[in-house]
């Protein structure tokens, strides 16, 4: 069901990968504030993106389920977020590695930027706990997509609330104006979006399709279960004077 | 702050794109040791299956 075209999808992810990091140490230049450091950015920016585009996919994906009653798309929801988690956990672990390298400090609590990205992944760190202490499958699957919902529209508000507050240290690599990344950095970053976006849906198909044969296996558990039972002898039945 | 050397700065960038590759070899790890899993449950309950065929063909 969602392993169709996951071979093509996979090596045109490894080949993008390749791809990204050979513009990254071989042809990038050297920026000339940071130097080297700056390197860094390649991986932590897209990364930060595709998280948070993975939320919002989440949220309309949770839409979907809420409008269908279709569960597939609950699943697709939950791997959506769960893989942005992931990635997050590397936007926040990267972010502090180039703080600490161009700034001297691993967190800064007053640069808006870093702060709400913390917001948006404790945030979604709830989705867990919400998800998994509901027992019924139908509930847990709409209350899940209630939360993707509200969560994944939180996530563009934050974005714009964070774009109109004045930046301290942070640079600004998207803007109306087209940033102020040279050619080759462009370059470079874009094929860097375009690799991480192809990364977080092939893992996204990967987990997707691991799930489903889980869960067929389970169900075909079941009803092997149920036919061994039918087959049995029946048990004498205790008769009461 | 002024740019960090390039061997001092090389610690730092190598620090964070093995942080990326090293959550991406963990997730890709997690989900094939899931898959391996179904594959063997698969497995047994083919054998489950061939079994009971097999008991019914006897009688």
């Amino acid at each position: 069901m969602y392993s169709k075209g996951f071979k093509p999808l996979a090596i045109a992810t490894v080949v993008a990968i390749a791809a990204s990091f050979a513009l990254v140490f071989f042809y990038a230049p050297l920026d000339a504030d940071q130097g080297f450091v700056q390197k860094i950015f390649y991986v932590h920016v897209p990364m930060a993106i595709v998280a948070l585009c993975g939320f919002v996919a989440g949220g309309i994906m949770a839409i979907k389920h809420l409008r269908t009653g279709d569960r597939s798309w609950d699943m697709r929801s939950y791997v959506a977020i769960h893989l942005s988690i992931i990635l997050g956990t590397g936007v926040l672990i990267t972010g502090a590695i180039w703080a600490k390298a161009s700034w001297g400090h691993w967190w800064l609590w007053d640069e808006p930027v870093l702060v709400s990205f913390l917001i948006v992944f404790l945030l979604y760190c709830v989705y867990y706990p919400l998800r998994f202490s509901i027992e019924d499958p139908d509930r847990q699957a709409r209350y899940s997509s209630v939360f993707a919902i509200a969560a994944g529209a939180f996530v563009p508000i934050n974005f714009a609330a964070v774009r109109l507050a004045e930046a301290v240290t942070h640079p600004r690599v998207l803007s109306q104006t087209g940033g102020n990344l040279p050619g080759e950095m462009r370059l470079t970053f874009l094929v860097s979006i375009v690799a991480m976006t192809l990364l977080f849906v092939t893992l996204w198909k990967l987990e997707l399709t691991a799930k489903n044969a889980s869960m067929q296996l389970k169900s075909l558990r079941r009803r092997l279960e149920l036919r061994a039972d039918e087959s049995a002898p029946a048990a004498p039945v205790r008769t009461t004077a | 702050m002024p740019a960090l050397p390039l061997d001092e700065a090389g610690k730092y960038v190598a620090g964070a794109y093995l942080v990326f590759l090293t959550l991406i070899v963990i997730y890709v790890a997690i989900i094939g040791a899931k898959v391996s899993r179904i594959d063997r449950e698969l497995g047994e309950l083919v054998e489950l299956t061939d079994e009971e065929k097999a008991g019914r063909h006897e009688l």
